[in-house]
């Protein structure tokens, strides 16, 4: 006798060839706290011996699971140790020397993307933090693999306004300095307010200081099946709506548990978190925006669309943290508009702006996410669009970021393509008006009552 | 120890599916477990299959391979899987 029904079987084999269900990444954390040395040639060394020795079998064993389970897994990829702290008195070059390194160990492994050139700024720079920021463009304009973060602000501690004003300079000179590829450079960096230190998703994923030597972290995707199970319950009410949702989430975070637990059997590492993210792709009807326009706002953007996308997060969240032993990383919902249809669509159209989307992030899992905005975009009002994100996170206790590419030489309306998983993306318009006093002022907002919990 | 693997085709009905996949799996010393087929609307073929790879004389990724060639030249579309996604994803 069968264990499973014939429906049951063909609904699991329909998810993934039908409806794009796939492992976003599987990601391998690593620390990089033994491979410190106060000469960066012997560190480099260390670090790129570590990797590879770590992740010799990692890509391999991740095709294996492919094909044991017919299920395909689109990124592997690997995150270490914050550089912004692990090197001893260091010098300008170094960190473009360590981050050549990285991208060369990412290479010479075959994964798509490691992450962890980053920094944990958000009460303040130490010396080397300050050099690795500003080292940030060179590095992401050099490197093809390498991702970066700054996390300028923390429920604990408040936004650290200085970080979050160079970050502007810094995004600007990102964009310049990829300006050839649309200023793809930016697609590399996000800036965070209270950054986990187990996300497996780029490009902010980092092994925090509290992560074991090493583990596996897995994201799953999955918008097509969430919508094909509300195309399926055609008129219901919004609980109803949840339910569906919350069934879906499940099923979808099961094969991210499976894949998890397989992975690091085979692997022989520790089995980190299952991060329950949406995680749209530019595939038509693999869409979070779609969503939102299944429950039955016309257009994302559109006014009910924040409300709507906030029972959609929950839903995931409860039907997946039921589905995973250890459900952690940023788990809600993604909406970066240039790697959803939907989003696209909706930014052409005029039905989302960057406000609306600022609204949206309140309930999401992360932030304003591969947005695009005119090449001429001052760095004041970037970071100022940094600083409104951080207040969001920090004052509602959840991570937020911010991924803005201000696209050379680009006006309103235009189109930039980024190329694969990371799209394209119509540049939207910002504010006109001027928010430079406001970020001159330098220093650190204060930390919100409500972090005092102790 | 058994090593379950569930294998699914989808396609246009034609006489002869089950006994080419069959043909595939007794060439390869594979034993069925059990077969469920249906026709879905009108025409559209569904067969699912569970399979013990444990006795068989060839590795899982050169079994799918053949059943895909096979699909290919039927038509058909034909999936082979390690029983515990279904496991994972319809049974807690």
């Amino acid at each position: 006798m069968l264990k499973f029904s014939h429906e049951e079987i063909l609904e699991t084999v329909e998810m993934i060839e039908a409806l794009h269900l796939d492992i976003r990444t599987v990601t391998m954390g690593i620390s990089l706290i033994d491979c410190i040395h106060p000469d960066p040639k012997i560190m480099g060394e260390k670090i790129f011996k570590k990797i590879k020795k770590f992740a010799s079998s990692f890509v391999k064993e991740k095709k294996n699971i492919e094909e044991k389970y017919g299920i395909p897994i689109v990124n592997t990829r690997i995150s270490v140790t914050p550089i912004g702290s692990i090197m001893i008195n260091p010098k300008e070059d170094d960190f473009l020397y360590i981050a050549n390194i990285l991208d060369e160990v990412a290479e010479a492994i075959s994964v798509d993307f490691l992450g962890g050139f980053s920094a944990l700024v958000h009460k303040g720079a130490t010396l080397g933090e300050r050099l690795m920021i500003s080292s940030i463009p060179d590095v992401l304009s050099s490197t093809k693999r390498v991702c970066s973060s700054v996390n300028v602000a923390s429920t604990k501690a408040g936004i650290n306004m200085d970080a979050v004003s160079l970050m502007g300079n810094i995004i600007k000179e990102t964009a310049k300095l990829t300006s050839s590829q649309n200023g793809i450079g930016c697609a590399k960096l996000v800036v965070f307010a209270n950054a986990v230190e187990d996300n497996p998703f780029m490009a902010g994923a980092f092994h925090g200081f509290g992560e074991p030597e090493c583990c596996i972290n897995v994201g799953v995707s999955g918008p097509g099946v969430v919508l094909n199970a509300l195309e399926k319950l055609g008129e219901a009410s919004l609980g109803e709506v949840a339910e569906a949702i919350k069934k879906a989430a499940f099923k979808i975070t099961r094969v991210g548990e499976l894949v998890g637990r397989e992975l690091s059997r085979r692997l022989n590492v520790e089995f980190g978190i299952l991060d329950l993210s949406l995680a749209p792709t530019p595939e038509i009807g693999d869409s979070v925006a779609n969503i939102i326009e299944k429950i039955g706002i016309e257009l994302a953007g559109a006014p009910g669309s924040t409300a709507a996308l906030a029972l959609l997060t929950d839903a995931v969240k409860k039907g997946g943290s039921f589905a995973s032993s250890y459900v952690g990383g940023l788990s809600g919902a993604f909406i970066p508009v240039s790697e959803d249809w939907g989003m696209i669509r909706a930014a052409r159209v005029g039905s989302i702006s960057i406000d609306k989307l600022e609204a949206m992030t309140s309930v999401c899992s992360v932030g304003l996410d591969m947005i695009a905005v005119p090449g001429d975009t001052p760095a004041s009002t970037i970071s100022a669009i940094i600083a409104d994100e951080a207040a969001i996170g920090i004052m509602n206790n959840k991570t937020t970021g911010v991924r803005i590419i201000p696209a050379p030489n680009k006006k309103v309306g235009e189109m930039v393509e980024f190329g694969g998983l990371l799209g394209k993306a119509p540049v939207m318009q910002v504010s006109k008006f001027s928010s430079d006093v406001f970020i001159k002022r330098g220093g650190r907002i204060p930390a919100p009552i409500s972090s005092l919990t102790n | 120890m058994s090593e379950k693997v569930i294998i699914t085709v989808l396609g246009q009905d034609r006489i002869g599916i089950v006994a080419e996949i069959s043909s595939i799996l007794y060439k390869n010393h594979i034993n069925i477990l059990d077969i469920t087929q249906k026709i879905l609307g009108d025409e559209i073929f569904t067969m699912t299959m569970l399979v013990d790879i444990s006795t068989g004389n060839i590795a899982f990724a050169q079994l799918k391979k053949e059943l895909e060639e096979k699909g290919k030249e039927l038509n058909l579309k034909i999936i082979a899987q390690h029983e515990d996604i279904f496991n994972f994803m319809h049974r807690i």
